[in-house]
């Protein structure tokens, strides 16, 4: 098992290569001079000039990309144009909201889509099912940013309970910390939640029609026990693999989610950079999230070993 | 399983009396055997003909600002209310159909046709295969929106660009997709006996493999076109989407975001809008998923 989990950390050495080479790509594949874009509107040739040296566009592009990727290597990912403070620095001040919010989001989600899918999948053809399916796809289609406004508006600006916005640390206390984070991760989770419960009522489906559940029913043991112990275990590969995949949509829409609750993240992050063109941040969130989201996919394949001795790499 | 059953019971009749079906028949059989597409497709042809025929449906000019009558509530004169410049919601939500409409159409098309070309390429010549999969993959690594936005921040504003910084991160998906089913299909029976009748390799990808993917492609499309009206959205909202002169979704819902204590109804009908329409091209999805009996 350890060897399993050495190749496939293994196997993620080329796609993270492959990230950092298409992040820094990406300034060179949009038409124009990236050096005058990003010197903005109203920059005269000297302010161009300065950008193409600090950014080092002057030298060649081999020459460039070789620096890029030395400095992810030694863990420097340049400095804000906007603010002169390295990359890292940026991205940690601002890790621990969007973190606290794609965990709370997770949790929320995990914790309501798979009872709801075990649920759904049992009573399959039922009102209770029905109503699920459509939830799930209301869910799936809802514009996060406006789902947030909805519930600012319900539950903030007319019922007075929650606050509209704004991100308290954790250090504050555990209380004001999640009073400002339920309304944001339940906005966030809903989309995932959709995903989940879909995944796990379409794959709990497959396994109850098998032989060994309809034993496990027909020897008297609770149903809890049959759909938790028998079916869930062995439906949950699908619903792990959708978790992990299913963090691209997460992260996309903590960006839209910070947006709407004023929280101080790094799709707050994102979003200044890009209206600055202030692309050394850009890159260095781009890279960080992907990195983020490898890793995870990379614990999900380490689970499979654990969840199903069977599979073997 | 009941529903299935009572729906092989009501078509017995027909069956036994030989008589020609009526159109109407016909369609009312149809939707009782696909009623999330009908549903979906039944939204969809409303929304696209609000956005289209605008002009037909009572709208005014979604851009003439009357500052005595900003910020009112919905009303007789403003069904949906008016924003800061006093500029009418309801014209400007009906219009607003148009960017999404456009965007989500061209990105699903583009996508598909670039996508499927690519993908028949490298799932058939191995030789380039593993390589271009370890691309893709990485490519899928980068949130499609991080992605988008990063785009966005290097092109002018514009609904060309936006469009352009959708298809982008859709590319690797379709690729995938055609390139996993030409895997498969390049083992079949058909191909082998097309290759012994002395067949070129584009005659049977065109030919025998293109045809095979058809069904999972539609489908695919549909969804591409959902996500690209969301990202859109998303995209306007943020402020690096379609130019603020434009009156779109994800633009008008931007402009009210400043206002929501005031005036919520800016953000709530253009917000309701695209939440249908994205919902009713994901019942299309998933109707023909199931229509088309694609895995």
């Amino acid at each position: 098992m350890m060897r399993e989990i050495v190749r496939r950390l293994l196997a993620t050495v080329p796609v993270m290569g492959v990230v950092a080479i298409a992040v820094f790509a990406l300034l060179h594949v949009t038409p124009g001079d990236p050096a005058v874009i990003i010197a903005g509107d109203y920059a005269t040739a000297d302010d161009i000039a300065r950008v193409r040296t600090r950014l080092g566009l002057d030298k060649p592009f081999t020459t460039q990309v070789g620096i890029w990727l030395g400095g992810i290597a030694r863990g420097d990912l340049g400095a804000s144009i906007y603010s002169g403070l390295p990359v890292t620095t940026l991205i940690k001040q601002r890790a621990e909201a969007t973190i606290s919010l794609t965990l709370l989001a997770m949790l929320i989600s995990i914790l309501v889509g798979v009872p709801v899918g075990v649920l759904a999948a049992w009573r399959r053809g039922s009102w209770l099912d029905r109503g699920v399916m459509v939830l799930a796809v209301s869910g799936f289609s809802m514009p996060t940013f406006w789902l947030g406004f909805v519930l600012v508006y319900v539950f903030a600006i007319s019922a007075h309970w929650l606050p509209v916005q704004g991100f308290q640390p954790i250090e504050r206390g555990l209380w004001p910390f999640l009073r400002h984070l339920i309304l944001p991760a339940i906005t966030l989770s809903v989309v995932y939640m959709a995903l989940i419960a879909r995944m796990t009522r379409a794959s709990m489906l497959g396994v109850l029609g098998e032989d060994y559940v309809r034993t496990a029913f027909a020897k008297g043991l609770a149903p809890r026990r049959v759909l938790l112990r028998h079916a869930l275990k062995n439906a949950s590969l699908p619903v792990v693999t959708i978790i992990g995949i299913g963090f691209a949509l997460l992260i996309g829409g903590a960006v839209v989610t910070e947006s709407v609750f004023a929280l101080p993240g790094l799709g707050r992050l994102t979003v200044d950079a890009i209206v600055r063109r202030d692309y050394p941040v850009i890159q260095g969130v781009i890279l960080i999230v992907s990195g983020v989201y490898v890793g995870i996919n990379l614990v999900v394949d380490v689970l499979y070993v654990v969840l199903d001795p069977r599979i073997k790499y | 399983m009941a529903s299935s059953i009572r729906a092989l019971g009501a078509e017995l009749p027909a069956a036994t009396a030989a008589a020609p079906l009526s159109a109407g028949d016909r369609f009312r059989r149809f939707a009782r055997r696909n009623p999330t597409l009908v549903l979906g497709g039944a939204v969809m042809v409303l929304i696209a003909m609000s956005g289209i025929l605008a002009p037909a449906w009572w709208t005014g000019d979604p851009l003439t600002m009357r500052p005595v009558e900003r910020l009112q509530p919905p009303s007789s004169t403003h069904w949906f209310g008016s924003d800061n410049f006093g500029r009418d919601i309801y014209s400007r939500t009906l219009y607003g159909a148009r960017v999404s409409l456009v965007v989500g159409a061209s990105v699903a098309l583009a996508s598909l046709i670039i996508g499927t070309a690519l993908g028949l390429v490298i799932g058939f010549y191995r030789r380039i295969d593993t390589i271009m999969m370890r691309v893709m993959d990485g490519l899928m690594a980068i949130p499609a929106i991080l992605l988008a936005l990063a785009l966005m921040a290097l092109m002018k504003g514009s609904v060309r660009n936006v469009i352009i910084a959708l298809i982008i991160p859709e590319i690797p998906r379709v690729i995938r997709l055609v390139r996993a089913s030409v895997l498969s299909l390049r083992e079949h029976t058909m191909v082998e006996g097309a290759r012994a009748l002395g067949a070129q390799t584009p005659r049977i990808l065109l030919r025998y493999i293109l045809p095979a993917l058809t069904a999972p492609l539609i489908v695919q499309a549909t969804y591409i076109c959902a996500s690209a009206i969301l990202f859109e959205a998303y995209l306007s909202f943020l402020g690096a989407g379609t130019p603020p002169h434009i009156p779109s979704w994800g633009n008008i819902m931007a402009e009210g975001k400043a206002y929501v204590q005031l005036a919520f109804w800016i953000i709530l009908f253009p917000g309701l809008f695209l939440a249908l329409t994205v919902l009713a091209i994901n019942l299309i999805g998933d109707g023909l998923r199931d229509l088309l009996d694609v895995r």
